[in-house]
């Protein structure tokens, strides 16, 4: 039953109750597709089978007895490899945790565990989540799915290209400044970055702790609405956790978008964005004109002081939370150190990657007595700027649209020399973390090369609910065909 | 030291709190269990795992805060100290930095020339780090038991000028520190410990010398030697010509020195910035107010009214006061009706000499040392039989009155029978008596000593004294 890959989470889920197939049935066939197809996509960092199979087959029995089983039971999903699994190896996609296994799962983990979902195993990254094309990954290169030459986006590239490419029925990415969405506009799947504080980060390797959300990406938005449903929620774990009614995001999903006021942010569609993208969003805005909501173009002016900012916080963050990999308690060791210093030394220089110590050193810099006040601070104040423009924003609209990268996926190898430009991509999606507020992103269409183009709705602070209704109304509208049903390139 | 100068010391103070667990996961604190028992993927910092703050953490420092007259913060904050070390698992150490808890207080001890006011700088709260054990024969182990074991670090501004005022503050400090309960500062545990940042300068000079810091000083005694040994070799190098360096000593207790540990030149920029992880910290009046209704009578409130009911003198109540049972224990035993100068005496002396390094517990009740500064109150005792009396009482606690009575020790006053001894006395030591009519004061002692002999160390001494110098006329 191969076509079972290409099945929406609601639909499997429907299917499972229904004894169409087991549980065990959809996780064999997803192990299955994973070892034709992964070796060429690269997807996966670790394929845990026996857990997948052991986890599906008590599903099974639990269904047999007739016990009440919740929606996303023997779901099968990949988890991005900075999320730790206890008892499977958790890498970051980096040689310093190479060997590294949790002794603790990630609450995100304990809540899929309750839900009885299938882990089919770790995805690829960029390494420690630091990257937008998963090229930084020490390990291995993940493929588009639509285009095997190009890149899936990143940093949850791996998250990506297994969802697009029936690798997965639904992952779980992290996004500190569009490592969900920009993956998932590339790879023509689904990919919300939920309101900061909504997901507990308990468990999730930290880049930058200020930023960093876990979300779903999935084949289509009520998929998103059903894992988001899971996952959010209050953790006393995590002290950024907000503790607050989170309802079920489904219940009114399909409630449309009457009178709902959409905004269109003049800077991000200026110089810089590809004019196929920008019909293509333009279009997604003529069709929510079309379901009745009433769109406005408005001014963002913050963008291009967003990103500086994003960089320079992130980076200080991560130098910090980076840090504890030192060799002296777990993952990596170098073994030829003289002395301590000489150890870390070492350890650090073979064990992360370019791009990680471009970030360390950007981020040291950035914190260090003389420099603080111009760079950290500075970029503090900017943070507030940004957040305080959203509001504004806020004030009369209820949902920003905009394009999600400037471009559509590119080559592989095409941007690796030139991290400036790379870092440059991330410009529509950082905004959204420096300010904590939940965004999704959604296929809008394809360019000439047939590769597809995603288009971002940016919410109020848990306004997730709302976010989901709207994507789900232009998702429903036939505007575009059904991300779902779009064929991957393998 | 060359009178010359003076020194200007400033002390860092790290205290371990007392609460159950650890400052961000639930770990216990408990001292001495086997190591690496009391640690959990939080406190050895794993990935993904997140701090949690301890409220009671917050509590207990915002009441040290209270006690030492400090302002407290409405709105504090958590930063990270970044250092690689092997004993800071997450290679940061949470503390705070631009917003401490509690800011500008101070407290009053008592000095050479009187009460003098030490300012208080700040009191921050933060955590502690593992623990490095260097093996015999190499290898280093880490014990990460004492990861994430709340501190609070007490900074105290550069008012100490002597040795001895930076033990009367060390004092001073632990003993509201014990009255408030929120730490057991056991310094042989390592739960109070001092840094001590010392320079020097010429007298009458106002501008600072550079310092030097010498830490992790975990007894009075070595805090007393260190500043002595360090004023010194500070003033000796200026002497000769020489610049002190700005640097971080050790105090080795093996030689009394201290030595070179860290160059400042070395030093580190720790790139403090606010923990992402942590929200801030809020504190409102009612926290505040419910806090402040907690503080029990304080040491300086006790040797106020010690001083006042009681008459005792500044130095004798600060005493009785540093130590909160022994201050307590004297009020019980001052209850009882005992005369509160005598009791003061007699625990300031005879329960001082034999309550061992860091006790408080006095094995005998309240009502029997009252009773026993009743029998030397009315003169029935002298102070050589008191002095007995106590020791035995430590070893075995009964009523003083009956040992009095069993062992017929009660004092001899009878004075027609003094001054026939005194005439017997004189009469035997001819050249004794001879002496001190020739002006030698001294020979009376030995006169003294044997009429003590002959009463078998129960004469009255005031009587003995006055009946020998008048047979001595």
């Amino acid at each position: 039953m191969d076509d079972l890959t290409r099945l929406s989470v609601s639909e499997l889920s429907a299917n499972l109750a229904r004894r169409e197939f087991s549980a065990a049935e959809a996780a064999q066939s997803y192990l299955d597709k994973i070892s034709s197809s992964d070796k060429a996509l690269g997807a996966y960092l670790t394929v845990s089978e026996l857990k997948a199979m052991e986890q599906a087959r008590e599903v099974d029995e639990m269904r047999l007895r007739g016990e009440e089983l919740p929606s996303l039971a023997g779901v099968p999903a990949g988890i991005k490899d900075n999320i730790c699994t206890k008892g499977v190896k958790t890498t970051c996609a980096s040689r310093i945790l190479g060997n590294f296994i949790p002794p603790y799962d990630a609450h995100v983990m304990e809540c899929l565990h309750r839900q009885k979902v299938v882990m089919l195993g770790k995805l690829n990254m960029d390494e420690f989540a630091m990257g937008s094309s998963t090229e930084n990954s020490h390990y291995q290169v993940t493929h588009n799915p639509h285009s095997p030459d190009r890149v899936p986006g990143g940093s949850s590239g791996g998250s990506a290209a297994a969802v697009a490419a029936g690798e997965a029925a639904f992952a779980l990415g992290s996004d500190t400044g569009g490592s969900i969405r920009q993956p998932a506009s590339f790879c023509g799947v689904v990919g919300v970055k939920p309101t900061y504080g909504a997901v507990s980060r308990y468990g999730l390797v930290a880049f930058a702790s200020s930023l960093d959300q876990i979300g779903p990406l999935s084949r289509t938005v009520r998929d998103a609405a059903l894992v988001l449903n899971a996952i959010m929620g209050y953790d006393r774990r995590d002290s950024t956790s907000v503790d607050r009614e989170y309802g079920d995001l489904t219940r009114r999903i399909d409630q449309g978008v009457r009178g709902m006021r959409v905004a269109l942010p003049r800077e991000y569609f200026a110089e810089g964005l590809s004019e196929e993208i920008r019909d293509a969003v333009y279009a997604a805005a003529k069709a929510y004109e079309k379901l009745g909501a009433e769109v406005t173009e408005v001014s963002l002016p913050t963008l291009d002081s967003a990103l500086p900012a994003y960089y320079v916080i992130s980076s200080a963050e991560a130098s910090s939370n980076l840090a504890r990999f030192d060799g002296v308690k777990y993952g990596f060791c170098a073994q030829k150190a003289a002395d301590i210093d000489d150890l870390y030394l070492a350890t650090r220089s073979e064990g992360f990657g370019a791009e990680v110590k471009r970030r360390i050193m950007l981020g040291t810099y950035a914190l260090s007595s003389g420099y603080y006040d111009a760079y950290y601070k500075k970029a503090l104040q900017v943070r507030t700027l940004v957040m305080r423009d959203f509001e504004r924003v806020f004030q009369d609209h209820d949902c920003i649209l905009s394009p999600v990268a400037p471009t559509t996926a590119y080559k592989i190898g095409e941007k690796t020399t030139n991290p400036l430009e790379m870092y440059m991509g991330d410009i529509y999606t950082v905004p959204v973390n420096i300010a904590g507020l939940p965004a999704l992103s959604m296929p809008c269409g394809v360019d000439s090369e047939g590769l597809p183009i995603g288009m971002q709705l940016i919410g109020r602070a848990f306004g997730e609910a709302e976010l989901l209704r709207a994507a789900y109304a232009y998702e429903q509208c036939g505007a575009l065909r059904g991300p779902g049903k779009e064929g991957g390139g393998f | 030291m060359d009178q010359a100068y003076e020194m200007v010391i400033g002390l860092e103070v790290h205290v371990e709190l007392k609460t159950k667990s650890k400052i961000f996961c639930s770990c216990p604190t408990a001292f001495g269990a086997e190591p690496n028992t009391q640690c959990c993927p939080v406190c050895m910092g794993m990935p993904g795992t997140l701090p949690v703050l301890n409220g009671q953490v917050v509590r207990h420092a915002v009441k040290a805060g209270l006690a030492t007259n400090c302002g407290i913060t409405r709105y504090g904050k958590q930063d990270r100290k970044n250092y690689f070390y092997p004993d800071l698992p997450k290679a940061y150490q949470i503390s705070q930095y631009d917003l401490p808890l509690c800011k500008g207080g101070y407290l009053d001890i008592e000095a050479d020339e009187g009460q003098k006011r030490i300012g208080i700088t700040r009191i921050h709260i933060e955590e502690d780090a593992g623990k490095l054990v260097h093996r015999e024969g190499g290898g280093t182990l880490i014990d990460f038991n004492r990861c994430g074991v709340p501190l609070i670090e007490i900074v105290s501004e550069p008012d100490i000028r002597s040795a001895q005022e930076a033990r009367a503050y060390l004092q001073k400090l632990r003993a509201i520190l014990l009255y408030i309960g929120v730490s057991d500062c056991k310094m042989n545990e390592g739960s109070f410990r001092a840094d001590v940042n010392l320079s020097v300068r010429k007298r009458g000079d106002m501008a600072l010398g550079t310092r030097t810091e010498m830490k992790n000083l975990n007894s009075f005694q070595f805090v007393v030697k260190a500043i002595e040994y360090e004023a010194n070799r500070q003033v000796e190098e200026i002497k000769a010509g020489k610049e002190i360096a700005q640097e971080t000593r050790r105090f080795d207790q093996n030689s009394g020195k201290t030595l070179t540990m860290r160059r400042k030149e070395n030093a580190q920029d720790y790139r403090y910035f606010p923990d992402p992880d942590l929200m801030p910290i809020t504190i409102d009046d009612a926290y505040l107010a419910a806090l402040e209704s907690e503080i029990p009578e304080l040491p300086d409130e006790r040797k106020r009214k010690y001083m006042e009911q009681y008459g005792l003198k500044a130095y004798d109540a600060e005493q009785l006061v540093t130590e909160k049972e022994i201050a307590d224990y004297f009020e019980a035993a001052a209850s009882c009706g005992g005369d509160p100068k005598i009791l003061s005496n007699l625990i300031l002396s005879e329960i001082y000499r034999l309550l061992p390094q860091e006790k408080t517990a006095v094995p005998i009740t309240p009502q029997n040392l009252a009773k026993l500064a009743g029998l030397i109150a009315e003169g029935k005792i002298n102070s050589s039989v008191s002095k007995k009396l106590v020791s035995e009482m430590w070893e075995n606690d009964r009523d003083p009155e009956k040992l009095v009575a069993e062992q017929g020790l009660e004092q001899v006053s009878d004075g027609g029978l003094l001054r026939s001894l005194a005439r017997k006395v004189i009469a035997g030591d001819p050249k004794s008596a001879s002496d001190y009519r020739g002006g030698k004061e001294k020979a009376l002692q030995s006169l003294i000593g044997k009429m003590m002999a002959e009463t078998k160390g129960k004469g009255n001494p005031v009587l003995i004294r006055e009946l020998l110098l008048e047979e001595l006329k």
